[in-house]
């Protein structure tokens, strides 16, 4: 079958529709992902055609909602489960990190944990308070926990096969600001590994890495670098833990140079590992200290400030300069 | 919808024999006060809120007395053919329980162990709920189920690894359907209702079992735990452990309801049992797993008992509780009353219990030497299970801490 182009969000509702009908323990559990298909529609017309038995509407309760999937994962089923958005994962973040990340080393491997929690996140679209975060890191620090967040639809496709096929627990982060990008799909594909980072754009100048929402912004960054007569190479990390130290190692070893870019605060965040890893790494490659672009250690500001809070074109190409500079 | 039909009528008129239930007394004369309709001040409300303790299922009296009373012939009913062989079953249950327990507290004092939660005068509430359990049902404990592991065939040693510092648990829940100690209070309410739902959803009719204490109570867990169940319909009986004490707090500091009520509001009963009695725990529980395979959903057993001993080895209830309480729970001793059944009635000999005071001295020294026996883990299993697929950061740090090991070796010239 040809790919075909569809937007982000379609991609992962085909992934979950193809998912539920491979495999009968496959189930959707979240608030509204029944009849309403979710608020943003990921999970449209699956109920309809999978019943109630497999694609739940649930009580309004995060913890609950990730604690019974514990419970549904122990019996054998695995649960594909939906938070709201990004702020709201917070009731549930107990039973993230003292069950469903340690249960597989408290039993010793005997027990397994396939459940798959998917959480739109990142800002851009204009929202209320706790509707624009991008927790990735809080999850990432996490043992036992993988996190990932596909960037295009035809990611966002296989990495939720992926996903799902994990025995592991797998924190599925979704550009919410990108769900209606369209992209091919090849849905017969072969991907590679779902922890492995991409060279996007390769350059020799100076390598951007980003993963979601901001692997689009990082591309725009070098059409517009490349206009000055600076090549870019643009790294999509799609998994933020693992992540890929590897592919990000060789480019930097190319390019001498790193900038990390993502929504999330800086302080702590992806990007001060992957620094700090890459310094490690290539210390006598670099030419510059590995930059950071992302949000300050503030509440995510409401809708009329986001674009001063987030990384955008001229930040990003800010950053590019000081790093030349050096 | 099913009601509490507990929370709706007394199962006991006020002036009624109160067959050694907690505070009845207080409650027929305080119950019949408020009854007069009369104007009360908050303080008097207080005590009649109190006073009016709910009365509890109970089959045999602290004085080893079995209760016929017409009010609790639907849960008497569970236990009606209950054979003398049953019955000692149920006492050798207890016995090697609490045995196992102290030789556990004493390892601790020895240094054995690091902490011990010990189990001391909850053995009814265990044995009797955990012997209603089924084979293909399944159990979620805390950290204080030792009764209930036994009563699920978990060789008690291997409750012992995590007390000890060798590992987190460790056991296989599926070999015994019994699964791991859950120290974070009340998660497992959630992996309980969850696990029932699935049950549910294969068109299995086990029953699933969820243990949790008086403290759980107030976690949101535990209330979510409740309204998914009683959404779902789902085959899981809730079954705390009511035992006066979360660590320093008593009761009043978690609840201003007898907790078993909470049951009503969500829509499914709930029942206060006499936890020290191993007969009526047995008799309720069989009563609420039996109801849960049938398909008509959750329900709440409240078994109401006292922890007799600290929360754990490094808690001082001296420094919150008198002694005087604890005297008048060790008058209702779960094992001392069976005992007093059993001789009245002639089930047992002196022989039984000789045999058995044997038994628990051969089972407290296997627990003593297979724990001293328990080698510490090699230093690499730091770094095993954290994924069941692997993880390159795992592997990277894995082989970090492997080369600094190894510079020990060299440095040595090994």
């Amino acid at each position: 079958m040809a790919a075909e182009k569809m937007a982000l969000a379609k991609a992962i509702n085909e992934s979950l529709r193809r998912a539920l009908e491979s495999d009968p323990k496959v189930l959707i559990m979240g608030e509204d992902v029944g009849k309403l298909g979710g608020v943003f529609r990921v999970t449209d017309g699956l109920q309809k055609d999978f019943g109630e038995d497999r694609v739940i509407d649930t009580p309004l309760a995060e913890s609950g909602i990730v604690g019974t999937a514990i419970g549904l994962a122990l019996r054998g089923y695995r649960p594909v489960v939906e938070i709201q958005f990004d702020g709201f994962v917070f009731p549930a973040y107990d039973q993230i990190v003292t069950q469903l990340a340690k249960m597989h080393a408290r039993s010793l491997g005997k027990v397994k944990m396939p459940v798959v929690i998917r959480i739109p996140y990142g800002g851009g679209i204009g929202a209320v308070e706790h509707h624009s975060e991008s927790p990735e890191a809080l999850f990432a620090h996490v043992a036992g926990l993988k996190v990932v967040s596909p960037s295009n639809a035809a990611d966002a496709y296989w990495m939720m096969q992926q996903a799902i096929q994990s025995d592991d627990p797998v924190i599925y982060f979704e550009p919410k600001r990108r769900y209606w990008d369209k992209a091919e799909v090849d849905k017969e594909a072969i991907p590679g590994p779902l922890h492995t980072a991409r060279v996007v754009r390769e350059g020799t100048d100076l390598t951007l890495a980003a993963y979601g929402p901001m692997v689009k912004l990082c591309q725009e960054v070098a059409d517009a670098a490349a206009e000055e007569g600076r090549s870019l190479e643009v790294v999509d990390l799609r998994s933020i833990s693992p992540v890929d130290f590897d592919t990000v190692q060789a480019s930097v070893e190319k390019t001498r140079r790193l900038v990390v870019v993502h929504e999330a605060p800086v302080f702590l965040g992806s990007g001060a590992e992957i620094a700090a890893r890459i310094t490690e790494r290539c210390f006598y490659h670099l030419e510059a200290p590995v930059l950071r672009v992302g949000g300050y250690h503030a509440p995510y500001p409401p809708a009329r400030l986001e674009e001063e809070y987030l990384p955008d074109l001229d930040r990003v190409l800010d950053a590019v300069d000081r790093s030349l500079a050096y | 919808m099913t009601e509490s039909t507990a929370a709706r009528k007394p199962r006991r008129s006020a002036g009624s024999k109160a067959a050694g239930t907690t505070g009845t007394k207080a409650a027929g004369t305080t119950g019949t006060k408020a009854g007069t309709g009369k104007r009360t001040t908050r303080s008097t409300r207080t005590a009649a809120r109190k006073g009016t303790e709910p009365e509890l299922v109970q089959l045999l009296t602290p004085e080893g007395e079995r209760v016929e009373d017409a009010a609790h012939a639907e849960y008497a009913s569970y236990v009606a053919d209950i054979t003398p062989e049953e019955l000692r079953g149920l006492y050798r249950d207890m016995v090697l329980t609490r045995r196992f327990d102290a030789e556990a507290t004493a390892l601790q004092r020895q240094g054995e162990l690091g902490l011990w939660a010990s189990l001391l005068g909850q053995e009814a509430a265990q044995i009797g709920s955990g012997r209603a359990t089924r084979e293909d049902d399944y159990v979620f404990p805390t950290y204080r189920e030792h009764g209930v592991a036994w009563c699920r065939g978990v060789d008690p040693t291997n409750l012992l690894g995590m007390f000890r510092g060798v590992n987190n648990g460790g056991w296989d829940p599926n070999s015994n359907n019994f699964h791991l100690y859950t120290i974070v209070i009340g998660s497992q309410a959630l992996h309980a209702t969850g696990y029932a739902m699935g049950v549910a959803k294969d068109g299995a009719d086990s029953g699933v079992i969820a243990y949790f204490g008086d403290g759980a109570s107030s976690q949101g867990d535990v209330s979510e735990a409740f309204n998914f169940a009683a959404v779902y319909n789902a085959p899981v009986v809730f079954f705390c452990q009511n035992n006066q004490w979360a660590i320093s707090e008593s009761n009043e500091k978690q609840t201003r309801v007898p907790l078993y009520q909470r049951a009503q509001g969500f829509g499914f009963p709930g029942v206060r049992v006499d936890g020290n009695d191993v007969l009526a725990s047995l008799a309720v529980t069989r009563w609420a797993l039996d109801r849960a395979r049938r398909g008509e959903g959750p329900a709440l057993i409240e078994a109401f008992t006292y922890r007799m001993g600290a929360h754990t080895t490094s808690d001082d209830p001296s420094r919150y509780r008198h002694d005087d309480e604890r005297a008048a729970w060790e008058a209702k001793d779960p094992i001392l009353r069976l005992r007093r059944f059993l001789e009245s009635a002639h089930h047992t000999d002196e022989g039984f219990f000789a045999e058995l005071e044997a038994e628990s001295e051969t089972l407290g020294k296997r627990v003593r030497e297979v724990v001293r026996a328990m080698p510490d883990p090699d230093r690499f299993a730091i770094f095993e299970n954290v994924y069941a697929d692997g993880h390159a950061l795992v592997d990277e740090e894995r082989a970090q801490f492997a080369a600094y090991q190894a510079s020990f070796a060299d440095a040595e010239g090994v």
